[in-house]
């Protein structure tokens, strides 16, 4: 028996060898399956819909597993240049892309058809992680500055498509890397004053469904039937689900198709409708274990450049977490962000899980000093 | 301190990363809490204010609308039932090409442009997968021209809904009643718990007097649907109860033979049975088709019924109020005997016409000659206006009031069917209460021959009829006899109910009258011997001709009939009771405008009796 058992430090070295952190890697893939089943259930029990998850899942493995192999000083070198590439395609989008659903996000390639916004989230903390690894640290006001636009200038493009969840999550992922890289405290003071100060020019700048979603959050009760629907139904089906849930496939919110987006954005409420609370603090800790594992490798990064990208990479995988479901369950607005590694579709599914590729990267190619 | 500054110190550079991770790990963890507390609120505080809402969303309460109770004569012939009629119906989620598929139909099944508008409409409006009715009413060859070629139509169905029918129809019609769309009012006055899911209610007759019982108690059922209406599957289902079935006083053969016996006639005729105050026949013509009503009734159709002179819509039998003419004047006498006036032997002279003391005006006799000496009997037999002038003069117009009262005169009897008129019988009370003029002994007169205000309906000259032919007792008039549970094979009856009877100082009057009222049928001076000929039965009877207007009286030739328009043409009345020794059947016949009563209205009255009392051939 105990011959017939893997050698674990040979297990080890493999994982090593391959570039794999086994403990990410777990979580990952419970998240993953958790989701499978959710999706299965959210989509009336499409094995269709089940099937293009799992591609897509398969996708985002194989693309993380591969930037896993990537030395993160590779990645150093080259993030200007795939910054500048994703600006190219930003551009091309806004020019020729596709329009889905009223806005254009999508770039057609001939092959597949693609979001170059997806690739500015991992582009943008890159070059800025990179930009201020050059520098001293706490950044001074010049390189602050300097950071600031490497952030705005993509964010703009995203929001002119328009796509304003997006370009919010991009412009938090340079803001994350500005704050592991010690943005004073009055900086961050005074940004969040100069954007609580900029809110009624984003209201101008918002368009018409943006600013229902925005008043919508405000008061549900506005337009129960139409724009405060979603979260209506969203609230009720959490809500009715209680502590044990109404058991998988028995979410009566999500199978009578009272709740709208129940496959995307909203599959958490479908989830905490048939698992109840009890499921879904299961569902957190995976999460808070994902985020703390980023955070870990983080503070483990060998130079300034790991630590602020895999501390902005671990943060904004938490800020979707948080956003999508403190959207679901009603205490933020309506913003289509994704719950990570859950929701159906899209490729935030790859730019996800190439991010955890990333910090896989960064944790397994330190160069061992002291042993 | 500045160049200090400038210098890379990547220890103080990772502390300070370090520090940022360990406050941004806080912060998540933080947020993590805050949506933590929030989930306990909406899954565990409010648990059950969201579980209710999820059900609420999920579950409908179907109402089921109960069957309507059946109604039957006393023979169990049936008068009102439930028929399953077809309907072809579309359901346009199943269906590739709508409009493609109507067309096709339509070489199949006629479809008018109006049913094809309202088809569209309800596409347009409801859900796809809610079959809609595209044709109403299906007669049978239709049905199997489409189960014949129903494979070439996917989504399109035959559904069968249960309408009421009315076997007898228009003979029926008044007494019977229909059922129509609920008003506004109805809704209005109706349990709402009781009348969800109904859709038709009785608006006149038995179906209006007797809706509470014919109606019956939904059920329900709570289907799971979904978000788009769609029902999933059945949760709960209570059936609903059927109406009671309702077995009338109304006998089929007879109201027939009072319809067939009236003929063209516009008019009215009730038929009672004196025991038990059942309704035999109740016919008021011209009728109308109460099916018109069921299937809902079109502008033009109803305004045409509305507008028509005949007014078909108008039940006379309860509502007409007609003068009674000389069909009083048995109980008149029975007036003048109770009040000590005169005897039975008591003779007038009867020279054509009356005139009251100090007055020139002449009350005239129908006979212009005159009866001569006449006694009660006579002036009964012969129908003489004379003797009456003077025995209401002698009696007064009080006493009459007080005395014709208890024949149920002058108000309502309280019969089971809506709307019954009161009729009118003056009084000095009543002309100062509502002409507040003085009484005339001119007007005595004229009531004295059941003229001038009196009116009365025929259903009250019927009762009234019938308590001469039971010697004064009598019970209220009714048209329902008894009810059968649903579900149950027992018919409860109801009792008949008594009204105060009417005691005669010397029952022996009684006896007077009716012989009186035999010789109109059975001998040679009667007005009606012609309708009393050939009898199996003894009959007692008393012809009246009503007239319509004030025709002068003071014009000594009298009009010859066919020179006068009709509307102005006297009524023609008849009340009449048979067996006359043991009365099994009242009758009173009112033919407007038709002349006579004794020639036009007395073989109305026989044939009614017949049809109660002779054998079937």
């Amino acid at each position: 028996m105990s011959q017939n058992r893997p050698d674990q430090s040979g297990f080890q070295r493999w994982l090593l060898n391959w570039h794999i952190d086994a403990m990410l890697l777990g979580l990952i893939i419970m998240v993953l399956a958790l989701g499978l089943f959710v999706l299965y259930s959210a989509s009336g029990e499409s094995s269709a819909a089940v099937s293009s998850q799992l591609k897509r899942i398969t996708l985002g493995l194989v693309v993380m597993l591969a930037l896993a192999q990537v030395n993160p000083d590779t990645f150093r070198a080259f993030a200007p240049w795939l910054y500048a590439f994703g600006l190219i395609l930003l551009v091309l989008v806004l020019l020729l892309g596709d329009t889905a659903k009223g806005a254009q996000r999508w770039l057609d390639l001939g092959v597949i058809r693609f979001q170059p916004s997806e690739l500015m989230k991992l582009a943008v903390p890159m070059v800025l992680a990179g930009f201020m690894h050059a520098r001293t640290l706490p950044p001074k006001l010049r390189t602050i500055a300097a950071g600031s636009t490497l952030i705005v200038v993509p964010a703009a493009l995203i929001m002119q498509q328009p796509d304003l969840g997006t370009a919010l999550m991009i412009a938090i992922s340079g803001g994350f890397v500005l704050y592991m890289a010690g943005l004073r405290w009055r900086f961050i003071g005074g940004l969040v004053l100069a954007g609580a100060a900029a809110l009624p020019l984003l209201w101008s700048q918002m368009h018409g469904y943006q600013r229902e979603r925005v008043l919508t959050f405000l008061n549900p009760a506005r337009d129960p039937g139409g724009a405060g629907y979603h979260i209506t139904q969203s609230k009720v089906a959490i809500g009715s689900g209680g502590l044990f849930g109404k058991g998988w496939l028995n979410g009566t919110q999500a199978q009578l198709d009272f709740l709208p987006e129940s496959a995307t954005d909203f599959i958490f409420a479908v989830y905490a409708e048939e698992v109840g609370l009890l499921g879904v603090l299961l569902l957190l800790v995976l999460y808070l274990a994902i985020v703390g594992r980023g955070l870990f490798i983080s503070v483990k990064g060998q130079d300034s450049f790991q630590r602020l990208l895999a501390g902005s990479l671990s943060l904004v995988f938490f800020f979707y977490v948080f956003v999508n479901i403190g959207m679901v369950i009603g205490l933020l607005p309506v913003v289509g962000v994704p719950l990570p590694l859950i929701s159906w579709g899209g490729t935030s599914m790859v730019s996800l899980l190439a991010g955890m590729g990333v910090l896989m990267s960064i944790h397994t190619h330190r160069r061992l000093l002291s042993s | 301190m500045a160049e200090i500054k400038s210098l890379k110190n990547p220890l103080a550079e990772r502390q300070l990363t370090l520090f940022r991770a360990v406050i941004a790990g806080l912060g998540v963890v933080a947020l993590t809490l805050v949506l933590v507390g929030r989930l306990l609120q909406l899954q565990v505080v409010d648990h059950d204010v969201y579980a209710t809402r999820s059900d609420d969303n999920r579950m409908r309460v179907r109402i089921i609308a109960p069957a309507r109770g059946l109604v039957y004569d006393r023979n169990g012939i049936v008068l009102a039932e439930n028929l399953p009629t077809y309907q072809l119906e579309i359901v346009p989620e199943q269906v590739e090409d709508v409009e493609g598929t109507v067309t096709a139909l339509a070489e199949l099944i006629d479809i008018p442009d109006r049913d094809r508008e309202r088809f569209y409409r309800r596409v347009d409006q409801e859900p796809g997968f809610r079959s809609i009715p595209l044709r109403t009413r299906l007669t049978p060859q239709e049905v199997a021209t489409f189960e014949v070629n129903r494979q070439d139509f996917e989504g399109v169905e035959i559904h069968a809904a249960l309408t009421r029918r009315y076997p007898l129809g228009r003979l029926a019609a008044h007494a019977v009643g229909y059922v129509g769309s609920l008003s506004e009012t109805d809704v209005a006055a109706l349990d709402p718990r009781r009348y969800r899911g109904t859709q038709r209610i009785g608006k006149v007759g038995v179906e209006a007097a007797h809706e509470s019982l014919l109606h019956g108690d939904p059920g329900s059922k709570i289907i799971e649907a979904n978000a788009q209406g769609r029902t999933l599957r059945d949760l709960q289902y209570q059936g609903p109860t059927a109406g009671e079935n309702l077995f009338l006083t109304l006998d089929a053969k007879i109201q027939e033979a009072a319809v067939t016996a009236l003929g063209q006639h516009d008019g009215a005729v009730v038929a009672v049975d004196p025991n038990n105050g059942d309704i035999l026949a109740l016919v008021s013509q011209p009728s109308f088709d109460p099916h018109l009503f069921v299937d809902g009734i079109d502008y033009v159709t109803y305004a045409g019924l509305n507008a028509d002179p005949g007014r078909p819509l108008f039940n006379r039998a309860l509502q007409g109020q007609y003068p009674p003419g000389s069909t009083v004047k048995p109980v008149m006498a029975l007036a003048g005997l109770q009040a000590g006036v005169v005897t039975p032997r008591h003779r007038e002279m009867c020279i054509g016409f009356f005139m009251l003391p100090d007055n020139e005006r002449r009350y005239r006799d129908w006979k212009r000659r005159g009866h001569g000496l006449v006694d009660m009997h006579d002036a009964i037999a012969q129908s003489c206006d004379v003797y009456f002038y003077q025995l209401a003069l002698d009696i007064g117009i009080d006493t009459i009031h007080d005395f014709l009262s208890g024949f149920g005169l002058g108000q309502a009897l309280g019969v089971d069917l809506p709307g019954e008129k009161p009729g009118l019988l003056p009084s000095r009370d009543w002309k100062r209460a509502t002409r507040n003029e003085t009484w005339y002994p001119g007007e005595t007169l004229n009531v004295g021959i059941g003229q001038g205000f009196m009116t009365t309906t025929p259903l009250q000259l019927a009762h009234m009829t019938a308590m001469v032919a039971v010697r004064g007792r009598g019970y209220r008039p009714r048209i329902l006899a008894a009810k059968q549970l649903p579900g149950s094979e027992d018919v409860i009856e109801f009792e008949p109910t008594p009204v105060a009877p009417v005691h005669l100082n010397d029952p022996h009057y009684w006896d007077r009258i009716a012989e009186s009222m035999e010789a109109v049928m059975h001998t040679a001076q009667g007005t009606a011997t012609r309708s009393g000929a050939d009898a199996s039965y003894r009959i007692a009877g008393k012809s009246g001709t009503a007239q319509v207007t004030g025709l002068s009286q003071e014009d000594d030739e009298a009009p010859d009939l066919l020179d006068v328009p009709r509307e102005l043409r006297d009524h023609a009345l008849f009340v009449a009771y048979a067996p006359s020794d043991a009365p099994t059947i009242a009758v009173a016949v009112i033919a407007e405008h038709a002349g006579s009563g004794g020639r036009i209205a007395g073989p109305i009255a026989r044939a009614v009796m017949d049809a109660r009392l002779e054998p079937t051939p």
